[in-house]
């Protein structure tokens, strides 16, 4: 068996991987509910869709396996923006937004997608290769390097969200929504507008996530289960809307998880995150980071 | 005005309720209609279209298809035509067991195949004794021959866990090593190999070092991979589901070049294709297959016979689509399955459920089948008492990215004590 020192750097790698997939998906959840009040039960399926797409992108882009992972990663997130763009015309805003029925249209909205995909796309699990292969050797064992390319990734993409939500326009007009409704309208803020784009942008993370994942996993029409319950898990401890308690709770989860299932199992890792959750509701059911409703 | 609208809901519900009942009783009222006996041999078959089974059951369904068709060209069974209703049952146990009940009251199937992972089969397998309903697996798992199920249950094709395992243990002790790391899906058939292998190394004056489960839902795997011993001398494998290629991948990442032997079985890479650059690392490595999957240098005619039909290549994949490759080291079993019915169906001139005992009976007496265009994998053995077939078993080496049987175990290897005898159990 390995030594203690080797053993936690292959659980912090791991722990950090899972974290950054995890901190992009949640961000999603996190901002669609901070901003519109939405509780997205599809938001694992725009996960799933961002793996097909980068699926897609592989057979249809030829040459280097990088050259279509970089399609993959416009083309893919856009695609499912615009889906979800489209499903917050058609659906969410016909109910105005009435937190139980976003609920219950949102599961039909699951539903949808995974059985579109399946009727489409198929059961099998299809690979997608990485735009590169290298493998870190350590002494004591092998690490894919893309995985932590995907790490650096996701950091890129989380700076670059939080600097869009606190020095753009846009960021300023998303905070302002979701601050007060009312008073943005009363400003001249197209609301409604802003509620189609940020589930778009919600969406849209989701899909980066599934894209950046893809190489590792292989595209599967019910991979979005997984994703959707540990985007809550971490959505709630951090608090629901919070972004920098969305991170922080990815982080924790994320790290805790890699550590528990590295050094106990993953079900312990599993066990660990759903009594957290439970404790947070009890205890502190704004999260752990929620002070406020603000961005 | 409340109360009213009330009432005009219930009634409104009440409708749509009558409506939506009669609209799921249609397809059986028409398939009750259909259903005559004596008109044809009517078969379930309950395949994994869908859920983690899904690339099997894709080929299940394509062998069971062509095979259907050798049996029809020449005549079907007892000069009946033989069909085959397909229903998915989403390699879920619970879809599994409602399925046999469909095929049972409105279907009314002369018998149900195919089914193939085990916590499905066996949670059917006891609602099929119950319903009287003749079910042929085309599983692995050891409990049919161990006398967990019922004597209406069969697998007249593969060979269980128990027998595949104990027969090539010897040879995995001899060649490659003693010490072993046992990698398993954390459910009955891994349990098999868990619990067969385990014994049999021991037989063979080895230990297993570790043994790792891993639930057959998981996606990601290098975090189990620190559980491997650095005194492991043989890493044994076998894993299922959507994620065998991200299994196999990351052990390959994990090792290294610096690995120790690895004996998998082929289920970790069935639909996978081998020759991709992830999977380099296996080359020199061993798998366990029920039937090779690249065409052989002594291939048989009777393998080329059902490759043909099939509509597989030499390397294991569809004609149509050198990308989409089959699940070769198991599908067989679909078709030998059929065959080893229709023998039996005839040695008991079964016209339909009335001689659905003598049909029984018939397959009980039944002492094995030779190789042939019926028995592509060759001959087997089969126990009329465990209602189990006994074949011969290879073990492929990886070798320019293809695999090449280096052993073949006799019959004998794979043969272990009768552990009950269902003809003693009534119908």
């Amino acid at each position: 068996m390995m030594d203690l020192a080797p053993y936690l750097l292959l659980a912090g790698l791991e722990g950090l991987v899972m974290a950054s997939v995890l901190m992009l998906t949640a961000l999603g959840l996190s901002l669609v509910f901070g901003v519109m009040r939405v509780v997205n039960v599809a938001h694992g399926e725009f996960y799933m869709l961002g793996a097909v797409g980068a699926w897609a992108c592989a057979q249809f882009v030829p040459g280097h396996p990088a050259l279509a992972f970089c399609v993959a990663l416009v083309v893919a997130p856009l695609l499912v923006g615009m889906l979800a763009y489209l499903a917050d015309w058609a659906i969410l805003k016909r109910i105005n937004y009435d937190p139980e029925g976003t609920i219950v249209s949102t599961i039909g909205m699951l539903y949808i997608i995974q059985q579109l995909t399946l009727m489409s796309f198929g059961p099998d699990a299809r690979a997608v290769d990485a735009p590169f292969y290298y493998t870190i050797r350590t002494p004591w064992f092998g690490y894919s390097s893309y995985k932590l390319f995907t790490v650096v990734m996701a950091l890129v993409l989380v700076a670059g969200l939080w600097v869009m939500l606190k020095r753009s326009k846009w960021g300023l007009v998303m905070r302002a929504t979701q601050f007060d409704r009312e008073t943005a309208q009363n400003f001249g803020i197209p609301v409604n507008r802003v509620y189609s784009i940020v589930f778009a942008i919600g969406a849209m993370l989701a899909a980066i996530g599934g894209v950046l994942v893809v190489p590792n996993q292989q595209a599967h029409y019910l991979m979005g289960g997984d994703p959707l319950l540990l985007s809550f898990v971490v959505v709630i401890v951090g608090g629901l809307g919070s972004i920098p308690g969305t991170i922080a709770a990815a982080i924790l989860i994320g790290m805790s998880d890699g550590l528990l299932s590295v050094f106990f199992s993953p079900t312990a890792a599993k066990i660990f995150s759903t009594l957290l959750v439970a404790f947070v509701l009890v205890f502190k059911p704004e999260g752990l980071f929620g002070r406020s409703n603000r961005v | 005005m409340r109360v009213m609208n009330k009432g005009q809901n219930r009634r409104s519900v009440l409708a749509g309720l009558a409506g939506t009942g009669l609209l799921l009783a249609s397809p059986g009222i028409i398939g009750r209609a259909r259903a005559q006996a004596g008109d044809a041999i009517r078969l379930g078959a309950p395949f994994h279209r869908t859920g983690i089974g899904a690339s099997y059951g894709r080929w299940y369904e394509r062998t069971a298809n062509a095979a259907l068709e050798v049996i029809n060209a020449g005549g079907g069974i007892n000069g009946m035509p033989v069909e085959m209703i397909v229903e998915d049952d989403g390699t879920d146990p619970k879809r599994g067991v409602e399925l046999i009940e469909k095929f049972s009251a409105e279907h009314k199937v002369d018998a149900v195949f195919g089914h193939l992972f085990s916590h499905v089969a066996a949670a059917t397998a006891p609602r099929a004794g119950e319903l009287k309903m003749p079910y042929f697996l085309c599983s692995e798992a050891h409990t049919l021959a161990a006398g967990g199920f019922n004597r209406y249950c069969f697998q007249p094709s593969i060979s269980d866990v128990k027998s595949q395992v104990s027969s090539m243990a010897p040879w995995i002790s001899e060649n490659l090593g003693k010490k072993i790391t046992l990698i398993y899906p954390d459910y009955a058939f891994g349990y098999d190999h868990r619990d067969n292998m385990t014994a049999a190394i021991k037989a063979q004056g080895g230990e297993v070092v570790a043994d790792i489960a891993i639930p057959p839902t998981e996606t990601t795997f290098t975090r189990y991979m620190p559980r491997i011993p650095f005194n492991t001398e043989v890493i044994y494998h076998v894993m299922v589901g959507p994620a065998v290629m991200t299994f196999v991948k990351e052990l390959g990442e994990h090792l290294g070049s610096n690995r120790p032997e690895i004996f998998g079985f082929i289920d970790s890479l069935e639909a996978v294709d081998i020759g991709i650059p992830q999977l380099e690392y296996l080359e020199g490595t061993h798998f366990w297959e029920g039937h090779a999957r690249y065409a052989q240098a002594d291939q048989t005619e009777f393998d080329k016979f059902y490759r043909e039909k099939v509509g597989v290549d030499e390397n294991g994949a569809s004609v149509d689509d050198a990308r989409d490759i089959s699940t070769y080291a198991h599908m067989f079993s679909v078709w030998e399955t059929l065959f080893a019915m229709k023998q039996a169906m005839e040695m008991a001139d079964y016209k339909g459920p009335d001689q659905k005992i003598a049909f029984l009976e018939a397959m009980e007496s039944i002492e094995g089948f030779e190789a042939s265009n019926e028995f592509p994998q060759g001959e087997k053995l089969f126990n009329g008492k465990t209602h189990q077939a006994f074949s011969h078993q290879n073990i492929s080496k990886v070798t320019d990215g293809k695999l090449d049987v280096v052993y073949r175990t006799s019959i004998e290897e794979t043969l272990y004590e009768d552990e009950t005898d269902y003809t003693q159990m009534s119908f």
